[in-house]
């Protein structure tokens, strides 16, 4: 081993023993664990069960509901939601003045910041039957009902749009931003409306910014739990019991911990097909 | 690309510091004169009855035992949370505690684990154990026979009525009814006379959790002539008519909406809309709860209601036809048992005993809206005047059952309240509830059952 390479390996050695250490180690561990019937409690030896965990997870009804719903969850709320909605509001805030900009940029952002739980509670505040929504329905003479409980998987689907989208406004911001004048200029010399170049110019442009952006969401939007947890716990019923909450579910209330590790392992494995067709999108060249 | 001789660098740190890290957790030792003490400290940063009830016995403990002390760990979480963390901590010998609090819910489940330590050799010597109740003796008693834990005090239930109502609805002011159906006359009465009101809360489906399961169903089950589970076969019960029936109480109460609108009744915050909303504000006809309620309206609770006394009125559940012996009550509550790893057992021990003099059992009882599992502190005229009810409820004792609260419960539990949702929106009948909880009940129990 030269001398040379030897320091300097050094410096990056400390962040790769932490990485290894408390990254690599417990996903091991993990993945171990789902090949296990371990129990939190009720059980004095675990043992090693091989796919078991996985062949009673798609025989099991709740866990295909759970698959179908998170599907749901992230193309609605993520996908058309917080994506499409992000753009919109970074194309309109270009042309908007700036107290307007601010204004709408602050209380978007505000969404943002707010920890999952307080945002949780406000958006329950906002569907139940005695709530916000409701009380400006009646006003309008317009029936309300108990939106948590007729579309709870929509219901939430909102909130995670309402709490999500300055993400994706940002991102967008920063794009268009990059996007040179003299481009959309000399398109709108050559007779190009609003539409045409935001179809032909400025969508093409920011490509790249789209499909990181999409990733970064779904990845995000597949793991919420608390936003869930609060405003329905899941349900009524199992009606808005996406994975995460499948999984709590499964781990901690019925204490199967290998099962709901097998679980979160799926999870994972739906997280990487997501990414993987975003990146082949990123990849292509116009 | 060739490999780099350094690459094989990290990896070798890598195994180097894990493992001088994992021995450094090691050897921490445990002071043999110090006894751990875990309990579940409240969320609500309001509430410190049990941080003060324990300090106080630490202060007693450590003037009577010169030279031991007393630590207290106090585990801040929810109970399911807490749960949790308790059985990570008695999984080793390094985080184990010497005494903990444990739910009679999950204490054959961790017992089974073997989390904890039997009793018995202890409890032979100690006099005290006589003055508690059977049925409480049996709540910490596992499968093997071995007790493992002390009770502290349990919980009884029953109907709560509201007299305002009743008098609108011409209903008598002393109401005890003797059967199901004349609980179900109450609320049609209540429905007919006074529109505005919810007749009838019974807990029911997931949202609501264990509150369906055990102040919903089993008040109604343990009524009829069926059970969870059969003590003598040691299995399940699947396919009884008292399953059923109870499920068509449930049905009843919503299909024919004397209960909360299903909306309401499947919000995760019921139990906090009924006794925060609707009870206090006189919206609720009757209700089917714990006797732990009053907690909630205490001065500085945040909730004041001290009239509850005068505004509500109290009758035990009757059993489905008025059969034997009339009531039903069902019981939790929580032990204090001795992990299995723990260091200092005995003196763990010594620190039950300190808690479980007559004089510190009632005051724990009193602070706590408590029901006494002694015969002693029951018979005390001073622990039965502490707070209305409490007569009333520590009566029912004696006709109350604990659940079958071994391992696979948690998971029948939940295929209950599954049942109980299905039929509340209707969206199931009776007749395949009951069938789709046999099915899950097999799944959960490893086909432990029989059928009735």
């Amino acid at each position: 081993m030269n001398r040379r390479s030897l320091a300097r390996a050094l410096p990056v050695t400390p962040a790769l023993v932490l990485l290894l250490l408390f990254l690599a180690g417990p996903i091991a561990y993990c993945a171990w664990i789902a090949f296990t019937d371990l129990q939190l409690t009720g059980q004095a030896e675990s043992s090693f069960v091989g796919f078991e965990n996985f062949r009673t997870a798609f025989q099991d009804e709740e866990f295909l509901n759970a698959v179908w719903l998170t599907l749901v969850f992230t193309v609605v709320s993520s996908l058309i939601g917080q994506n499409t909605l992000g753009l919109a509001l970074a194309a309109l805030m270009r042309r908007a003045s700036k107290p307007v900009r601010t204004l709408t940029g602050g209380i978007v952002i505000t969404a943002w910041v707010l920890p999952e739980v307080v945002a949780g509670f406000l958006l329950y505040a906002f569907f139940r039957k005695e709530g916000t929504l409701n009380a400006l329905l009646d006003l309008l003479h317009l029936p309300s009902q108990n939106w948590l409980f007729t579309l709870p998987i929509l219901a939430v689907s909102f909130a995670n749009v309402w709490r999500g989208t300055a993400f994706s406004m940002l991102v967008y911001t920063a794009a268009l931003g990059e996007i040179p004048k003299e481009i959309t200029e000399a398109a709108e010399v050559d007779g190009a409306g609003g539409w045409r170049r935001m179809w032909h110019i400025t969508l093409p442009m920011i490509r790249r910014s789209i499909g990181t952006n999409l990733m970064l969401n779904t990845l995000q939007t597949l793991s919420v739990f608390g936003l869930i947890w609060v405003m329905t716990r899941g349900g009524p019923g199992d009606r808005s019991q996406t994975l995460p909450l499948f999984m709590y579910e499964q781990a901690f209330q019925n204490s199967m911990i290998g099962y709901g590790t097998a679980v979160a392992l799926l999870l994972l494995l739906v997280g990487s097909v997501f990414s993987v067709v975003y990146m082949r999108l990123l990849r292509t060249e116009v | 690309m060739p490999v780099r001789p350094t690459a094989v660098l990290p990896s070798l740190l890598a195994t180097a510091l894990a493992a001088s890290a994992l021995t450094a957790c090691g050897g921490s030792g445990s002071d043999p004169d110090t006894v751990k003490v875990s309990f579940k400290q409240s969320t609500d940063n309001s509430i410190h009855v049990m941080d003060d009830y324990l300090a106080d016995i630490k202060k007693q403990f450590e003037k009577a035992n010169p030279g031991k002390k007393v630590e207290l760990v106090p585990i801040k979480a929810p109970d399911s949370e807490y749960y949790t963390k308790l059985q990570q901590m008695l999984r080793s010998a390094k985080t184990a505690p010497d005494l903990v609090y444990e739910d009679t819910f999950l204490i054959n489940s961790d017992i089974t684990s073997g989390y904890l330590k039997p009793l018995d050799a202890y409890l032979a010597k100690w006099p005290d154990w006589n003055r508690f109740i059977d049925t409480a003796k049996a709540a910490a008693k596992a499968a093997d026979g071995k007790t493992y834990g002390v009770p502290d005090g349990t919980d009884t239930r029953g109907l709560w009525y509201d007299k305002g109502i009743f008098a609108k609805a011409g209903l008598p002011a002393d109401w005890q009814p003797k059967t199901w159906d004349e609980v179900l006359d109450a609320a049609r009465t209540i429905k007919r006379r006074v529109p505005d009101v919810t007749p009838l809360n019974v807990y029911t489906g997931k949202p609501a959790g264990e509150a369906a399961t055990m102040q919903g169903f089993e008040m109604l089950l343990y009524g009829t002539e069926d059970r969870l589970y059969d003590d003598a076969a040691k299995k399940w019960i699947a396919g009884s008519q008292g399953f059923e029936d109870a499920l068509s109480f449930v049905e009843t109460v919503y299909r024919e909406k004397l209960g909360p609108d299903v909306s309401t009744a499947l919000d995760p915050n019921i139990q906090t809309i009924v006794r925060g909303d609707l009870l206090p504000k006189g919206k609720l006809g009757i209700n089917l709860d714990g006797s732990w309620l009053p907690q909630d309206w205490l001065p500085g609770s945040g909730h004041e209601w001290p009239e509850w006394s005068r505004k509500l009125g109290l009758a035990y559940m009757p059993t489905q036809h008025g059969q034997a012996p009339g009531k039903v009550s069902m019981s939790g509550g929580w032990t204090w048992a001795v992990p299995a790893k723990a260091a200092n057992p005995d003196l763990a021990f010594d620190f039950i005993r300190a808690m479980q003099t007559k004089a510190n059992a009632q005051k724990w009882y009193v602070a706590n809206s408590g029901i006494s599992v002694r015969e002693d502190v029951a018979a005390d005229p001073a622990y039965a005047k502490a707070q209305p009810g409490i007569k009333f409820f520590t009566d029912l004792v004696a006709s109350t059952h604990y659940r079958p609260a071994y391992p696979a419960y948690p998971k029948v539990s939940t295929a209950i309240q599954e049942a109980m949702e299905g039929v509340t929106t209707g969206d199931t009948s009776v007749e395949e509830a009951a069938r789709n909880y046999d099915d899950s009940l097999k799944e959960a129990t490893d086909n432990q059952v029989i059928e009735k």
